[in-house]
């Protein structure tokens, strides 16, 4: 957890910096009719680095052994992880709803191994279903690739 | 001087289409409040893009009953499977989950309903009775004045939230820094895009509340090993009944909770301490303190009073001075301005069916509320039975729906990602994260309220304490930051052991 926290404190003190940097560029004063733009980013900024170096001293001078993650609780978190980015990743290609099918249907024989056809029903009815709930009912359009370009859509 | 405006409220909710939404509303709440990793509060950020072409009314109206379902939801998970679904319900578990391990599931669930149902009337009560006061004092309010109200909200969670006051404060700089990111409306330059046009945009609430509290919710809980272990409910008519002719014995517990509860509830952050606090009076008043934690219908009603109270009151200060008072409140704050609202004491002048028509149904959807998930208990605890394989691609399915909805942008669904990432990692690291939800929705408004209020002092920041009102709630939100400082002074000085916090 020391590691982690110090780590975080500094990455988030240069993130403070960077935005100092940026208000600094659009003037951090009085403009002709107010505060100008950086104003308030200039103090917030200001703020976070300052709040970051104290968070770093209060880590530094704690002695704390536990890892901020263990290897046996990483295991199932990328599991979960890679799978959602590789989803969203298919979006790009093959439109949201075949890209959740493949998804939910690869993650339910992954993890789950269950049989081949409650993974085919939950695979084809979900995106199915929400397909129908978003486009049709509520019509608010997903991302869509070659299938429903195919089907007409 | 309110009935007739509650009247007219009432004309707008009890219309057969908002009833119909409110029930839609409590159904879905409650699922996502049983489900891991859907809360209140990415709940509401996931429907609002459906709400867009709802009348305004309507939408707030299924926002609402989808919170209140939540808040129900929140507590079938943690008596019957020991899994608080939302932090509020984690004092809930102490006694609800040893009162169904031994049989008494029923009464568990009955006596938790039935309080968050009284906690949230007697809310509902006094916010029929004050928000119109509230309101036409807050009309009188400048922008100095909302600002150090602003101020007072963060304040409240550095001071009064408890955890490593330095780690929420750099919680709210980040809400604050990631709204400015993107154009700056009044002098039309760009802000931190570094050249990146898809940083132009900005970052939007609701993306970055699906992510920090759903998929963040999701990491974490498969960390922990997310297992369930369900006991039967036990929930059949007599033993609400029977629950019913005992639970009289506990209105003290019930007006304290309650009033906890409000007190809490209408300041940010509110709920879960309520809960806490209330949960820790009840076993100090009660005759049998030595009961409590192994299964005493008092445990569970004390927080859960507390806990819908807290949840109700949220919704005074988001209506009266669009200030939220939860991250749920927040999002749905959000919402108004999509729909075209105002937030604010203007409300009650300018669209009082839509505030009084909020107010009734808040009434109606606590009745609906309550009686459903007392008749449905058994189909909802059903939910978490569904293997874990499927409701985790289901849930991220779900949220990148709702995050692409926003503004239909493939950037959004990486963005929503990389807030769960975060998210998990700052749950991690005790950074919390409603205090970054809520500077996230607020910053615009806070940094209008700001320049405002500096045009109207030509840039001397005295005007936050000269101004009467601004001064004295200056003065408080000062004394709230500085309090964790003060803290280990006053205890060296008094000799007492630190109080341990609840979190």
């Amino acid at each position: 957890m020391r590691l982690a926290d110090l780590v975080t404190a500094s990455f988030l003190a240069l993130l403070g910096g960077l935005v100092v940097f940026d208000a600094v560029r659009l003037g951090t004063g009085w403009g002709t009719d107010g505060p100008q733009s950086g104003f308030l980013p200039f103090w917030l900024g200001a703020l976070l680095i300052a709040a970051c170096v104290t968070i770093f001293f209060q880590a530094a001078r704690r002695a704390d052994g536990t890892p901020f993650v263990t290897r046996q609780q990483l295991g199932p978190v990328l599991k979960v992880l890679a799978p959602a980015v590789a989803f969203v990743a298919l979006i790009h290609w093959l439109g949201l709803y075949v890209s959740a099918a493949l998804y939910t249907g690869f993650y339910m024989r992954w993890i789950g191994r269950h049989a081949w056809l409650t993974v085919l029903a939950v695979a084809v009815l979900f995106p199915l279903v929400t397909f129908l709930v978003f486009e049709k009912w509520f019509l608010v359009p997903m991302p869509k690739g070659p299938l429903e370009a195919w089907l007409g859509h | 001087m309110g009935i007739e405006n509650l009247l007219l409220g009432f004309h707008v909710a009890i219309t057969p289409y908002n009833l119909f939404i409110a029930v839609v509303g409590i159904t879905l709440g409650t699922v996502i409040g049983v489900l891991p990793g859907l809360g209140g509060a990415n709940g509401v950020a996931i429907l609002l893009p459906l709400t867009f072409t709802m009348p305004p009314t309507s939408a707030i109206i299924l926002l609402t009953s989808l919170y209140w379902g939540a808040l129900f939801g929140g507590a079938i998970t943690s008596v019957l499977f020991n899994i608080p679904g939302e932090p509020w319900s984690v004092a809930t578990t102490f006694d609800g989950y040893p009162l169904a391990r031994q049989g008494q599931g029923g009464q568990a669930l009955t006596a938790a309903f039935t309080s968050s149902f009284v906690g949230a009337l007697f809310s509902i009560v006094l916010i029929t009775f004050f928000a119109p006061l509230l309101a036409e004092v807050a009309l009188k309010f400048g922008p100095p004045e909302f600002f150090a109200i602003q101020l007072l909200t963060f304040s409240s969670f550095v001071g009064l939230g408890g955890g490593n006051p330095v780690k929420s404060l750099v919680a709210i700089l980040l809400g604050f820094i990631l709204a400015a990111v993107g154009l700056d409306v009044v002098t039309g330059q760009l802000r931190m895009t570094f050249g990146f046009l898809d940083l132009m945009k900005g970052f939007d609430f609701i993306v970055a509340v699906i992510g920090l509290f759903g998929i963040g919710e999701i990491l974490l809980s498969v960390e922990e090993g997310l297992s369930f272990r369900s006991i039967p409910t036990g929930m059949n008519l007599r033993v609400v009944l029977d629950t019913w002719k005992v639970l009289p014995r506990y209105r003290r517990t019930f007006v304290r909770g309650a009033f906890i509860g409000f007190w809490m509830g209408f300041k940010p952050g509110g709920a879960t301490p309520a809960s806490f606090m209330s949960y820790a009076f009840a076993k100090r008043f009660s005759k049998h303190p030595e009961r409590f934690g192994k299964g005493e219908l008092e445990g569970v009603v004390a927080p859960e009073t507390a806990a819908h109270a807290a949840g109700v009151a949220a919704i005074l200060p988001m209506i009266t001075l669009g200030i939220p008072g939860s991250p749920t409140a927040a999002v749905m704050l959000g919402g108004l301005i999509i729909w075209g609202l105002q937030p604010g004491p203007l409300l009650f002048q300018e669209k009082p069916e839509f505030v009084w028509g909020l107010i009734a149904s808040m009434y109606t959807g606590n009745f609906i509320g309550v009686l459903m998930v007392l008749a449905f208990v058994p189909l909802f605890a059903a939910i978490l039975r569904i293997p874990f394989a499927i409701l985790t691609p289901v849930i991220v399915v779900v949220c990148a729906v709702g995050s692409y909805a926003v503004h239909s942008s493939m950037i959004d669904i990486w963005y929503m990602l990389i807030f769960g990432v975060v998210g998990y990692a700052f749950k991690k690291l005790d950074y919390p994260l409603a205090p970054l939800v809520l500077a996230l929705v607020l910053g615009d408004l806070a940094e209008n309220a700001l320049r405002q209020s500096l045009i109207m002092s030509q840039g001397t920041p005295g005007i936050f304490v000269t101004r009467p009102i601004a001064g004295a709630i200056t003065a408080v939100a000062i004394f709230f930051f500085v309090l964790p400082a003060l803290t280990p002074w006053w205890r060296r000085f008094h000799g007492s052991a630190p109080a341990p916090r609840a979190t």
